[in-house]
């Protein structure tokens, strides 16, 4: 239960926002008014989840509940379920809670490759030593690739994580051909046997045609070198992200087909509740969260523990 | 950038001036216009504030009995942006005969170093001399990499072994090193954090105590959600902000933040990063965002038609 209570405190700010609007807002036995729902609605947009989003849930409390007696607990049930259903889509995020590794997509045989995208500063190449890290401590043999050849120091700093989990590092100098790196990481990775190849990558405004060209050859690349790869490709989001997630989301897809979601910082007082509104629009599921600069603040995407934990003991 | 809120803005400011316009429908087509400043990610509040002067007005006899209401209206949004976004001062003052310095703070991966090197780059283009300082001793390579982008500039870099070091002895020593070598200004390179984090803020105001710098500014991602007040509050209460940088706007970010950080902290956004390249730092006009969030263009089509 220990990720939970981290879960919980990282998102215990979220907690107070609501929670204080809230515990004002539904009193038992008080009417569910115009100004009541407003309230809330108020409360669900600076959580980041959209507009559109937070009008439903706010649509479904009226359809239910308006113009009604309040019972607190029941809409309190109201609202988790609806954003239940949208974090959980399909069903296909019940993965084990023990387990750190079981969200990944692994290759049936020969070695998984790992294409970690997304834009600038959101915490890809971190979050890459993180996960690196899970993977070495079950036994995993993790070849990390540094793809990030444009950065200054880039690659020194995924060097030095590489130096601190005690996994291989493939990298070429400075300015070189990133799907080059790309494919002598997954080269490397399937001649010494290695289990995990991820592959970092620079970062990138959606709206750069020619380097979401680039992150589609990388894309491509990894694939001619090892059949089925990558057979997982993560987008990194930051949770202070607004609405311009949903823009990264579909952009980054549409180059990377991406498999699922790092939503880092979450340890902040940003709620990152863009995920949702990219769940209901393009299915992708979160899988990881941040919630710190350790090599050990990744946790596991749980979608009841992250609507449980946002709306706790309310 | 931007096209977005431009087009939900001019949806709403049309379906305001379509038809003929009164108090009701004003009301109406306000909603509409808070939904879209929601949508370009706006501060809840700093939105309905928004909306609330703009419908004061709009709602006054003279629009309603002005020849062209629909103009008039469109002009109080323009004005009501320009004012949130402004005034701007886009001047670094520099220190005649003694080492002026200037602090960069903000969360993770905002910008900073960057942007230390974007700025060092203009000051230079100015005539002074630059010294880019080190003081992110937590990043893994951070050190490293502002001397690679210190190289890039041309501007040399203070720095000293993370291991056995502090970002305060960082600074002050980095003070004197610039006297020995002729630098009249010093950008430090905090390392990013949560405003949340008391220790690591603490840092930051045991930084600004000691160094007593001339021009803090706070590096904000313009891509930044419901979430930019709060951070660039709890900044500004700590170290009281004398500018902020907004960087990432060559995005399609709709950058609601820019609305809101100055609505909320008093700050005037300065400057805007508008790529990773390290000339590509601009000063921020909130008139051209203004005007880029409404669509100039647009409005014309739309109010000639009405
Ligand atoms: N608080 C917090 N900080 C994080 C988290 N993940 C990453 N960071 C910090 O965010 C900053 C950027 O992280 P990086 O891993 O360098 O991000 P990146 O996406 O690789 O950046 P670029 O390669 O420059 O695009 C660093 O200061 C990290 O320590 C997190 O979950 N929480
Ligand atoms: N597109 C774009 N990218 C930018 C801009 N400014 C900075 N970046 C990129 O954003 C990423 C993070 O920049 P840094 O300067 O390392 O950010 P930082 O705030 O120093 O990060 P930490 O020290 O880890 O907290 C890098 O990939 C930069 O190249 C900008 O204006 N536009
Ligand atoms: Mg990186
Ligand atoms: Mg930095």
């Amino acid at each position: 239960m220990a990720f939970f209570g981290k879960l919980k405190s990282a998102l215990k700010k979220t907690k107070d926002v609501l929670r204080t609007d809230v515990r004002d807002l539904f009193k038992a036995g008080e009417i569910l008014d115009e100004d009541k729902l407003e309230e809330f609605h108020r409360g669900l947009i600076t959580t980041d989840m959209g507009v559109e989003a937070a009008s439903e849930v706010v649509e479904s409390l009226r359809k239910e509940f308006g113009g009604r007696t309040v019972d607190p607990k029941a809409i309190w049930e109201n609202v988790k379920e609806t954003l239940k259903l949208i974090l959980k889509g399909d069903g296909s995020t019940d993965w084990d809670p023990d387990n750190p590794v079981s969200p990944l997509n692994m290759a049936e045989s020969g070695t998984t490759v790992i294409l970690v995208s997304g834009v600038n500063g959101v915490g890809k190449t971190t979050s890459i030593a993180k996960l690196a890290n899970f993977l070495t401590k079950a036994n995993k043999k993790v070849v990390l690739a540094a793809g990030d050849t444009f950065r200054a120091a880039a690659v020194e700093q995924l060097t030095m994580w590489s130096q601190r989990i005690g996994c291989e590092i493939v990298k070429k100098e400075e300015g070189s051909d990133p799907a080059s790196v790309a494919f002598a990481g997954c080269d490397q990775a399937d001649k010494n046997g290695a289990d995990v190849a991820i592959i970092d990558t620079a970062g990138r405004l959606q709206t750069q045609q020619n380097l979401m060209q680039e992150l589609e050859k990388i894309h491509r690349v990894i694939g001619k070198r090892i059949e089925g790869a990558p057979h997982e490709s993560l987008l990194v989001l930051d949770a202070t992200t607004g609405q311009n997630g949903i823009s990264q989301a579909s952009k980054f897809s549409a180059a990377a087909n991406c498999t699922g979601i790092i939503l880092t910082k979450l340890d902040g007082t940003a709620k990152g509740g863009v995920v949702v509104a990219i769940r209901k629009k393009m299915g992708i599921p979160v899988k990881y969260i941040g919630v710190g600069e350790q090599i050990d603040d990744l946790q596991l995407f749980s979608p009841d523990d992250f609507v449980e934990a946002l709306f706790e003991e309310i | 950038m931007l096209e977005s809120i431009t087009e939900n803005l001019t949806n709403a400011i049309g379906n305001i001036t379509r038809g003929k316009l009164s108090e009701g429908n004003i009301r109406e087509g306000m909603g509409e216009v808070r939904k879209a400043l929601l949508e370009a990610d706006v501060n809840y509040d700093v939105a309905k504030a928004f909306c609330d002067r703009v419908t004061e007005q709009a709602v006054g006899d003279k629009v309603l009995k002005s020849l062209k209401p629909g103009e008039q209206i469109v002009g109080i949004v323009y004005n009501e942006l320009v004012n949130l976004m402004g005034p701007v001062d886009h001047s670094i003052a520099i220190r005649r005969g003694e080492t002026s310095i200037i602090m960069m703070c903000g969360l993770q991966g905002a910008g900073k170093t960057t942007t230390c090197g974007k700025l060092a780059k203009m000051l230079m283009a100015e005539g002074a001399k630059p010294m880019l300082v080190a003081a992110d001793l937590q990043r893994p390579a951070a050190i490293e990499q502002l001397k690679v982008i210190g190289e890039q500039v041309g501007v040399p870099v203070y720095w000293e072994e993370a291991s056995s070091s502090t970002p305060v002895k960082v600074c002050q020593n980095a003070k004197k090193a610039a006297k020995q070598q002729d630098c009249n200004v010093i950008i430090l390179d905090t390392a990013g954090r949560l405003h949340i984090d008391d220790s690591l803020m603490k840092e930051l105001i045991q930084i600004d105590n000691k160094l007593m710098p001339n021009q803090v500014l706070l590096v904000c991602d313009a891509m930044t959600g419901q979430d930019a007040v709060n951070s660039a509050k709890a900044f500004n209460d700590a170290l009281e902000l004398d500018g902020v940088i907004l960087t990432k706007l060559d995005g399609d970010t709709r950058g609601g933040a820019a609305l809101s950080v100055k609505a909320v902290t008093g700050v005037p956004i300065k400057f805007a990063g508008m790529g990773e390249k390290l000339d590509l730092l601009e000063p921020f006009h909130p008139d051209r965002m203004a005007q880029r969030i409404l669509g100039q263009g647009d409005i014309a089509t739309l109010l000639e038609t009405a």
